[in-house]
């Protein structure tokens, strides 16, 4: 076949393997080799084990042989480390649970294994997935393909690199504040948060409950959709997952944008924003008319309200999701200890790293007797608005666009220092989450300001609640009169 | 100078559900340990609870119970701090809007009836187990019963005395498991009371309380708030202040000691769980509860005096259990409403005594309902006296025949009424006995008790004993 295998999208791959040009175990192989190769300059890897991955490739080429198909049989892909894989290591980029193999999959993982799916490895994350660059992971920090000396973003930072370093066709992700599409950004991919709901969260390591979201990350629109029909679904093992009927997210992929209507934002085009990350948005939007979408000012009065609310609320329901990690069950626990409460004290102090310290003071701050209306209550209320102010918003517009991330992918500890300027990373990507609606990000040109290192530029796409068909379709179709996701990093092909 | 006490209570009974509250293991008790606790009850990373919707009809029903408020929408909220035993280092409970608020339960104390309300009864999780012994100095935990569904019950401080409370434990305990929602096991934990006591001077306002921790039977509950009483007056009395606390009685002195005090209570930052949506009760969901529901004891009191004539303390005591009013219904179907009070004494009597000899549940006696009512039938027609009427229950609770009118035949027990056979052994037996005939002829009243004695003896007690007094008189006048 004509296009490299290791850049091939999921419908190459899923064609090859059908009339039989490649195994799944031929594939794996192919990925794994290239995984041994380059890996070790991005760090994206937390866990291998070409045993178990091969074990599994015989298992679909076995399946295909009884007579099996399917579109994703064979196909290989690596999780986020935040998924629970069974018999793997499932860390969550955590030392706390640096020896903690996982006795059963989570949801996700289970479908895509029915599915066919083939698991590569387990993707480095920031640590719980707290963090914006990646650098917050007990397994060292992940490089960005474009540029090793810069971040590839975060959480999901390991899911991007993978990606954008040809190490696997697909990835999983998770988005809690723009983890999936602030990374995508980063790495030149394309990535989506579905509608809250959407993908189960039951085995996925819980950050923030109310926020959490699974999806995929992959070179292409037309990939993700691919990936997000395997993973989206009904789980009774989650009382917040939605009995929403299954979709094909592929089937609107090819329609016309004409007509399309997309709402930019005033807040999200104010000062804050990088000129070159301004300049490629731009040209993105430019592209749209082109392509017959017009476009309309709208309002989001409240965003500016989404860092300080999702600072308050994440926290919060961290501070108890994470008090399961007690060195009593599983997990780290500290050497020596005097007695019960120091057992406690010295597990977590050790296991924990300094971010995930933070936002658990935050959270257990926020929620305290006195506190807890001043904060915890009132942005739960400030939630509310941001949220009306989507539905607001999508009464004159289809999809509302803006950038991915204020700015290109940057240095390592260029903002580790500084809290608040990592928290400002997610400004365009937060207010989705507390809204719970499905936001994508999309390649739209490079950053010229780094030259002769021109970083990548994402789009982000906002679509109201259950808005992913109508997303995929028009990254689709941009993707169809443009390269920008077709780029890889120097050096990997 | 008086006292006034001033008591209420909190109650954590376990639901009879087959599965957890948040997960599909088995709640059974007495497994090995850990043998009954999946992934969600062990608190694995990734895992989320799924409400058992068995839990939410238990809560119903005893909203139903006690005439209370059922929510229509109820929040689940997370109780969070650190124990061994508690696995997700939270506590999934109800806080600031329960499934069940206000209603109340009557109590009798003597002669006298109480209205104690309730405040509110929520759900929540209980939690494992920490074994102290048998480790080595090291602490085993038991996650067998962590997230086993509990419904809390909150009292108002309605009680002004241990007895108070007591009959208060009583009639809840006999309530929930006269609804069927808890199997009022208190040796295995299943109903379990934490008491809340302050003292005062009457009309002056509320003494501070001290909360008794987990009393699991009726007798500590009346001992610990006796000697909590008696405490907190010598402390006022000596001029000591009551500080809030929880304590914990030993049953072993007899005294209640401090575990923690208000100033070291702990800040549980409660907040709405986000891995479960609000819990919706709609309408038809409740009248479909209250069609499953049973007659209630405090409806059936009132029919058992109005329909049977019994007092109100049968009443209460026939509906101390539902099988207990079962049984007693049952007899008097066999033996007819007329006889509705010789069932009563019957069930409140004999078989009381000898299922409490026998150590027995009324549901396990050996002479059922049927066969009760067939003995009371033969004592209504005369059949049987009292006292052969007792052989003839003992001969069935030993096994020996099927029912009253069998025994009754085999043992030859049957009364004998026929006037003439009377008279033939009364002639037999004045004859035999010319001394005693002339003693009472000579005015000696007391010979007259030995002939009917005679009598009695000669037929084995089956004489109806009236009809030997009437005729033995009519043979000794004429």
């Amino acid at each position: 076949m004509s296009v490299r295998l290791e850049n091939a999208s999921l419908k190459a791959l899923s064609t090859a393997l059908a009339a039989r040009e490649v195994s799944a175990v031929e594939l794996a192989t192919l990925f794994l080799d290239r995984i041994e190769r380059l890996n070790p300059s991005f760090n994206a890897f937390i866990t291998l084990d070409r045993d178990k991955t091969l074990d599994q490739a015989a298992r679909m080429d076995a399946r295909r042989a009884a007579g099996e198909t399917g579109p994703l049989l064979g196909i290989p892909l690596a999780h986020k480390d935040i998924f629970c894989t069974e018999g793997w290591l499932t860390t969550c980029g955590s030392k706390m649970l640096s020896n903690f193999v996982s006795p059963y999959d989570a949801t996700v993982v289970a479908r895509l294994k029915a599915a066919g799916m083939v698991t590569l490895g387990k993707l480095n994350m920031d640590e719980f997935a707290m963090g914006s660059s990646n650098e917050t992971s007990h397994f060292g920090p992940v490089r960005n393909p474009w540029d090793t000396n810069r971040v590839p973003g975060g959480s999901s930072g390991g899911s991007a690199a993978a990606v954008a370093a040809r190490l696997a066709p697909v990835v999983t992700g998770t988005d809690t504040g723009g983890s999936i599409r602030q990374p995508a950004s980063l790495c030149g991919l394309t990535g989506l948060k579905p509608t809250y709901g959407l993908c189960s969260r039951y085995g996925m390591i819980a950050f923030a409950s109310s926020l959490d979201q699974a999806g995929p990350m992959a070179k292409s629109a037309e990939d993700c959709a691919w990936l997000l029909s395997a993973m989206a679904g009904f789980d009774e093992r989650d009382s917040t997952s939605l009995a929403h009927p299954a979709e094909d997210y592929a089937r609107d992929l090819d329609q016309p944008l004409a007509g399309l209507r997309i709402g930019l934002p005033r807040e999200f085009f104010g000062p804050g924003m990088d000129d070159d990350v301004r300049v490629a948005v731009e040209a993105a939007l430019a592209q749209y008319r082109a392509l017959g979408a017009t476009t309309v000012n709208i309002s989001l009065p409240n965003s500016g309200l989404s860092v300080p609310a999702y600072y308050v609320i994440a926290p919060a329901e961290a501070s108890s999701n994470l008090s399961r990690f007690d060195g009593v069950r599983y997990g780290h626990r500290a050497a020596e200890y005097a007695d019960l409460v120091d057992m406690y004290s010295k597990t977590r102090a050790e296991g924990f790293g300094a971010e995930v310290k933070r936002r658990i003071l935050i959270g257990t701050y926020v929620l305290s007797h006195g506190y807890y209306d001043a904060y915890y209550l009132k942005a739960q209320k400030i939630r509310r608005l941001i949220a009306s102010d989507f539905t607001e918003a999508f009464k004159v517009c289809d999809l509302i666009a803006s950038p991915a991330s204020p700015s290109v992918a940057f240095r390592f500890g260029e903002k580790s220092a500084d809290p608040v300027q990592m928290y400002l990373s997610d400004i365009y990507t937060i207010s989705t989450n507390l809204a719970g609606l499905p936001g994508m990000s999309l390649p739209c040109g490079f950053g010229q300001a780094n030259l002769p290192n021109p970083m990548p530029v994402g789009l982000q796409l906002i679509g109201p609640w259950f808005g992913e068909a109508k997303m995929l379709n028009a990254a689709h179709q941009y993707q169809l009169a443009t390269d920008w996701h077709t780029r890889a990093p120097e050096g990997v092909l | 100078m008086t006292w006034e006490v001033v008591i209420g209570l909190e109650t954590h009974t376990q639901l009879q559900t087959q599965s957890k509250i948040f997960s599909g293991a088995a709640t059974a008790f007495g497994a090995a340990p850990n043998a009954q606790a999946c992934a969600v009850d062990i608190a694995l990373p990734g895992v989320l609870p799924v409400l058992n919707r068995e839990a939410v009809v238990c809560a119903i029903r005893f909203g139903l119970a006690v005439d209370a408020q059922i929510a229509s929408r109820s929040i689940f909220a997370r109780k969070n701090y650190f124990y061994p035993d508690l696995p997700k280092g939270y506590q999934i409970s109800q806080f600031e809007i329960p499934v069940v608020s206000g209603g109340g339960i009557t109590i009798r104390v003597g002669e006298s009836e109480k209205f104690v309300r309730l405040t509110r009864a929520h759900l929540e999780e209980d939690a494992g187990k920490s074994l102290h012994e048998d480790f080595h100095g090291k602490t085993g935990i038991d996650l067998n019963r962590a997230g086993t569904p509990l419904l809390e019950i909150v009292s108002e401080p309605d009680m002004s005395s241990a007895t108070e409370a007591v009959a208060y434990a009583r009639a809840l305990h006999g309530l929930v498991t006269w609804i069927g929602i808890c199997d009022g096991n208190m040796q295995e934990g299943s109903f379990r009371c934490d008491a809340n006591v302050s003292v005062r001077r009457p009309g002056a306002p509320l003494g501070t309380r001290r909360e008794i921790k987990n009393l699991n039977s009726f007798r500590f509950l009346e001992q610990a708030i006796n000697y909590e009483i008696q405490w907190q007056i010598n402390e006022i009395e000596e001029g000591r202040a009551i500080r809030q606390a929880t304590v914990l009685f030993d049953p072993d002195t007899g005294e209640t000691r401090a575990m923690r005090s208000k100033e070291d209570a702990q800040d549980y930052r409660y907040f709405p769980d986000p891995d479960l949506l609000p819990l919706e009760i709609k309408a038809g969901w409740i009248d479909e509860v209250k069609a499953g529901l049973p007659e209630l004891p405090a409806a059936m009191q009132q029919r058992f005096v109005k329909d049977y004539g019994l007092s109100a303390y049968d009443a209460v005591t026939l509906t101390a259990t539902r099988d207990t009013a079962r049984y007693f219904e049952d007899a008097v179907t066999g033996a007819g409403k007329v006889n509705a009070k010789l069932c009563a004494n019957w069930v409140m009597g004999e078989i009381a005594a000898r299922l409490n000899k026998a150590d027995l549940e009324i549901a396990a006696a050996p002479v059922s309902a049927a066969q009760l009512a067939g003995v009371i039938l033969r004592i209504a027609d005369n059949t049987l006296s009292n006292k052969i009427a007792r052989d003839v229950f003992d001969a069935l609770w030993n096994g020996e025949g099927r029912d009253a009118d069998v025994v009754i035949e085999t043992k030859g027990l049957k009364q004998i009424t026929d006037t003439g056979a009377i008279e033939k052994i009364i002639d037999e037996i004045l004859a035999a006995n010319q001394k005693s005939v002339e003693e009472f002829r000579a005015g000696k009243e007391k010979a007259f008790n030995a002939l009917v004695g005679q009598a009695m003896k000669a037929t084995k007690g089956k004489a109806n004993p009236q009809q030997v007094n009437e005729l033995l008189r009519a043979r000794l006048a004429g």
